[in-house]
């Protein structure tokens, strides 16, 4: 019963929870839940680019996601206020990728699928590029995260003992950048923040360490993977909002149980 | 020496925060800034700690100096569970022993599972004091640390740090703007409104004309200029101590807000 194209799906639905539990949390820790999002609608503006060049569509919002990413870290770095950088350059990178990508011919029926991911498509080359991006991602988090975990806690803190928080944050916007280019297929532009977000805040309430926390996150995300993909089946509801349904009744579930949690405690 | 500042300079934006600031810190030495709010005590800080540039001057520290340091605040948002266990172990881990040594040293022990979130500003503090020491700093840096504290907690806290001083020898920075800390716990004072305005022991800064101008005080005693401050902050018209001839030296006008805190600070 269980075709080729669902364990692919299946597969890709886990690396990508894998890469953005952990990196959800540093995202929620931070504060940064709206820069996922302006990211990943920059990453529209990189598949027009690519598809005009004639690139992988990987490569291109890789690199648009990267100068986004980059472009409000200045811009913030620089004393911006965040939400309007944020807002304007996140709605405006989406508009112009729409409006590119119209220009490029037969891509109308593909839109879609880079608006909401197209999970079910997903190929073995897809999986490849995924599951690479997800352990680029959970090697740089591991391999900075007591840097990256002092920088949060306290900038001054971390730079008195000789961290960079400016380095920091561009490591975890390049760490954003690569997951959205990889989860576009996924869930699409309009949902990688909510991957970010969702299964990150449904793990706290279960969480008493930032590590539990991370791994919770990426664990939650891959049930709310394969439970999405199962209503997906039985309903014939579109995959990637289906998945992010799941996640956001999880977080629901998790949020009730966690203050029971602590009503119980007390 | 073990950090100094010479001739140092910062610009922030379009206003000179520092200029010309030449300054120093002595092995095993209790330095306080001192300052009314927006004087570039916090920059001066940060200068030295070098998360400013400086725009003039220099910063010369002792080859391979270790700097604890304990922050205002930490702005934690709500959704990073970090206990006082996982703190101290950062951003170097530390053992289970090492971390209970240095919370019993500040009288934090067996918090160690207890959610920073959940901690009381004093509690915080010497938490946050507890982490610092874990490095072996040759130099320790506070900013505003009892900004927090109501005036016991204030008191137990600077012997705290007076007997840190003494059995590490480590040297000490503070930033503060509250005049009662300056005459209880420094061995030297730096009056700081951009510029160096005077520095030295606390008995002879707080005798400092430049000192009495920058704080708006007159020439009576401290419980005389106590008593001016507070009347002046709460009322003007039935004020005899008012017409004493507070100081009207070229900072008086600088920070109206920090004349009435001082005021405040010096209650106990």
């Amino acid at each position: 019963m269980l075709d080729d194209f669902i364990l692919r799906a299946a597969a890709a639905g886990i690396g990508l929870s894998l890469a953005t539990g952990p990196l959800g949390s540093v995202v929620l820790w931070r504060r940064m839940a709206y820069f996922g999002d302006a990211t990943a609608h920059a990453a529209i503006l990189g598949v027009a680019l690519a598809l005009a060049f004639n690139l992988p569509i990987v490569l291109g919002t890789l690199a648009v996601a990267v100068i986004m990413a980059v472009t409000v870290a200045t811009l913030a770095a620089r004393g911006w206020a965040v939400d309007t950088a944020l807002g304007v350059l996140s709605h405006g990178a989406l508009a112009f990728g729409l409006l590119a990508i119209s220009y490029v011919k037969g891509v109308h029926a593909s839109l879609e699928s880079f608006l909401f991911g197209d999970i079910l498509a997903v190929d073995a080359k897809d999986l490849l590029f995924i599951w690479a991006g997800a352990c680029v991602v959970l090697a740089l988090l591991a391999w900075r995260w007591q840097r990256l975990l002092t920088a949060t806690v306290n900038a001054e803190l971390a730079q008195a003992a000789g961290i960079n928080p400016d380095r920091e944050r561009l490591i975890l916007t390049l760490a954003l950048a690569v997951v959205v280019a990889v989860a576009l297929k996924v869930v699409g532009a309009l949902l990688i923040a909510a991957m970010l977000v969702i299964p990150a805040a449904a793990a706290r309430s279960l969480s008493r360490s930032p590590e539990q926390m991370a791994a919770l996150a990426a664990l939650i995300g891959a049930i709310a993977c394969l439970a999405g993909l199962g209503l997906s089946l039985l309903q014939d509801t579109p995959a990637g909002p289906s998945i992010v349904a799941m996640a956001a009744a999880i977080f629901a579930i998790l949020a009730g149980f966690g203050r029971a949690v602590q009503r119980g405690n007390r | 020496m073990l950090i100094e500042a010479r001739n140092l300079s910062v610009r922030l934006g379009d206003l000179d925060v520092l200029s010309g600031v030449t300054m120093g810190i002595a092995e095993g030495e209790i330095v306080t800034i001192l300052g009314p709010n927006g004087s570039g005590k916090s920059t001066l800080i940060r200068a030295l700690l070098g998360l400013v540039t400086p725009s003039r001057g220099e910063i010369r520290r002792k080859p391979g100096l270790t700097i604890g340091y304990v922050p205002q605040r930490l702005a934690l948002d709500a959704s990073l569970p970090l206990s006082v266990r996982r703190f101290m172990s950062l951003p170097t881990r530390v053992t289970d022993a090492e971390a209970a040594q240095a919370l019993n040293r500040v009288g934090m022990d067996g918090t160690e599972t207890t959610p920073v979130t959940s901690l009381s500003g004093g509690q915080l503090q010497r938490v946050m004091l507890a982490r610092a020491l874990l490095s072996r700093p040759g130099l320790l840096v506070l900013d505003e640390p009892t900004q927090s504290l109501d005036q016991p907690g204030e008191a137990a806290f600077y012997r705290l740090i007076e007997e840190v001083r003494r059995e590490t020898g480590a040297g000490v920075l503070m930033v503060s703007h509250d005049l009662h800390v300056v005459m209880a716990a420094s061995d030297r004072v730096i009056c700081l409104n951009h510029h160096i305005c005077c520095q030295g022991t606390p008995r002879v800064v707080s005798a400092a004309p430049e000192y009495r101008a920058l704080f708006g005080l007159g020439t009576q005693g401290a419980l005389a200029l106590y008593q001016h401050s507070h009347d002046h902050s709460h009322d003007h018209s039935h004020d005899p101590l008012h017409e004493h001839g507070p100081a009207n030296g070229p900072e008086h006008d600088h920070d109206p807000d920090g004349h009435t805190h001082e005021g405040h600070a010096h209650a106990g």
